[in-house]
């Protein structure tokens, strides 16, 4: 009786959770006349052709080119600053630690709406303006203070004997970081450039603010076209099935770490 | 654990303050720059002292979009919370494809990229063409989120439901599965109703991960943009106008450079007031657990 009731409770709370995602899918298999006139539960006139304009119009499989390259760029640069910061967080003390902890976390508290203007300013000044590494550095802001506290919290659960032995073991600082911490805390960066990954593929204002044509993101392709041409909700609800895609791979491949990843990294 | 005094330390933590120096203070410089100058153009700045933040202090305006602001993060963490908490004791305990598929499945609305997450909800919502306002309509309800502002407010507030629960769901989660067994059965030799296992052994093992959740569900809430910019603009009216639409319009939109920067300075601090302290409360509860 208990399970039931168990079972009962996760299948409506995935029903509520599925249905508007059913419901895109749905949308995105019809063309835009069925979508109009006949209200129906699935598409009677099975159609690709929403799909088909996406991936032969370079205005939009670009955008998701373009997304891909700098969620990618943001996460190496997230990851490569944060885990020497991260170990020396976990091992060492030193003078303002605590204070400069919590103003890096600051940062992810920070509006983006706030930060929105400054960057066009800034990344227009220094000539980045609509270049992907003009986005990767500006989601840094949020992303490697993220990836910081995840992977510090990983890093103190590794006991700092194994540190010891390594270097009477006769192994360099970056011999030993390379060797045998990282894979140590393998899981670790895993769970960090899973967050990473995630929050930049979801930010829209600082990607949008930052691009304008070459560098142009998907999320900015789909706001924009929603505008200019008004009503194409077939092309709108292809387009926002196939940014679910890469996330739903994404949290496959982590999905055994990211309960844990959630308790430990303190994200 | 006991850590070592080291000041080289500081070197492993120069990268990142490199960078967050170049993407967070370099631009908080030239916020808190505009918020005391006015221009006439031409870029010939004059200095205007705290007149903008007075201005902003004063507008009817910021506080509208406060109290809307202030009233939409109370109501979305009362939802969520406790509705998190609830579905994360219903999930499946044991490891196997199950308990794999409901963690992929209540995960999928945190990957979906948050415009395309109002574009769902802006979908599903239109009497025309939705499921939701196509059924709400057939009930006889009279339901138009663009028209009507009950209507643009229990949208966003289900999108936020839909969209974030999950969050607090996975938190919970986590932090249940570290609860021994042996304390489980303990509780059944006393006895204990359903209740108790949950006030004196749940509750509180879950307590900090429960407050990272509560924190960080305040300080995503009180920036909400994206959704709502999507799903109605802030309309109708002001009725959704929140306070990070309102300073995008306000800078960007109207190019009001010095009251826009005076308030980003206030909302950036009012934040992280209340995020300091979250972060004591938390810091203390973890010194408490160890």
């Amino acid at each position: 009786m208990k399970i039931n009731k168990s079972a009962c409770v996760m299948v409506l709370y995935i029903l509520f959770l599925m249905l508007p995602i059913y419901w895109l899918i749905n949308m995105s298999f019809k063309t835009n006349q069925d979508i109009l006139n006949s209200f129906s539960l699935w598409p009677h006139n099975f159609t690709f052709d929403n799909y088909i304009v996406i991936f032969t119009d370079p205005s939009w499989y670009k955008g998701y080119l373009n997304s891909i390259t700098y969620v990618l760029m943001n996460t190496l640069i997230s990851l490569a600053v944060a885990l020497p910061a991260a170990y020396a967080f976990s091992r060492y003390s030193f003078m303002g630690d605590k204070h400069l902890f919590f103003w890096l976390l600051s940062n992810r508290m920070a509006p983006p709406a706030v930060f929105a203007l400054p960057f066009f300013q800034l990344y227009s000044s220094v000539g980045l303006f609509d270049t992907h590494i003009a986005v990767a550095l500006a989601h840094t802001l949020f992303n490697v203070p993220l990836a910081v506290w995840i992977l510090e919290g990983f890093m103190r659960g590794v006991p700092k004997e194994i540190d010891e032995t390594a270097y009477i073991d006769g192994y360099g600082f970056f011999g030993f970081f390379r060797k045998i911490f990282m894979p140590l805390i393998a899981s670790g960066i895993g769970v960090a450039a899973f967050f990473c990954f995630m929050f930049s593929w979801v930010e829209l204002l600082l990607s949008r603010t930052l691009t304008s044509v070459d560098a142009k993101s998907i999320a900015a392709t789909m706001t924009r076209t929603a505008s200019a041409s008004g009503l194409d909700w077939g092309l709108l609800a292809a387009a926002g099935v196939l940014t679910i895609i890469p996330g739903a791979l994404v949290i496959y491949f982590v999905r055994n770490h990211i309960a844990k990843g959630f308790a430990l990294g303190r994200v | 654990m006991k850590k070592t005094l080291n000041q080289k330390a500081w070197f492993m933590v120069l990268p990142v303050l490199l960078l967050v120096a170049f993407s967070a203070i370099i631009p908080l410089m030239t916020v808190v720059n505009y918020s005391v100058q006015d221009t006439f153009g031409n870029n010939e700045f004059f200095w205007v002292g705290l007149e903008w933040f007075e201005e902003i202090l004063h507008s009817e305006r910021m506080h509208d979009a406060l109290s809307r602001q202030a009233m939409f993060t109370a109501i979305i963490l009362l939802i969520e919370i406790p509705l998190g908490i609830f579905v994360a004791l219903h999930m499946p305990k044991n490891k196997g494809f199950w308990s794999s598929l409901c963690l992929v499945l209540v995960a999928l609305p945190l990957l979906i990229p948050w415009n395309v997450v109002g574009t769902i909800w802006q979908v599903f919502g239109r009497v025309d063409i939705g499921l939701l306002g196509h059924s709400l309509a057939s009930l006889g309800i009279d339901y138009n989120y663009t028209q009507n502002s009950t209507a643009a407010w229990f949208t966003i507030i289900i999108m936020d439901v839909w969209h974030w629960t999950s969050l607090v769901v996975l938190l919970c989660y986590a932090g249940l599965q570290s609860i021994p067994d042996a304390y489980y059965q303990a509780a059944k030799i006393d006895q204990a109703s359903r209740w108790n296992v949950f006030r004196h052994i749940q509750l509180p093992k879950i307590k900090g991960v429960l407050l990272i959740a509560i924190l960080l569900r305040f300080m995503d809430s009180f920036m909400i943009y994206t959704e709502p910019f999507v799903l109605t603009g802030g309309g109708p009216g002001n009725a959704t106008t929140f306070l990070s639409i309102d300073l995008v319009k306000m800078a960007i939109g109207q190019f009001d450079l010095g009251p826009a920067a005076a308030f980003s300075l206030m909302y950036f601090l009012g934040i992280l007031l209340v995020s300091y302290v979250f972060y004591t409360l938390m810091v203390n509860s973890e010194g408490q657990g160890s």
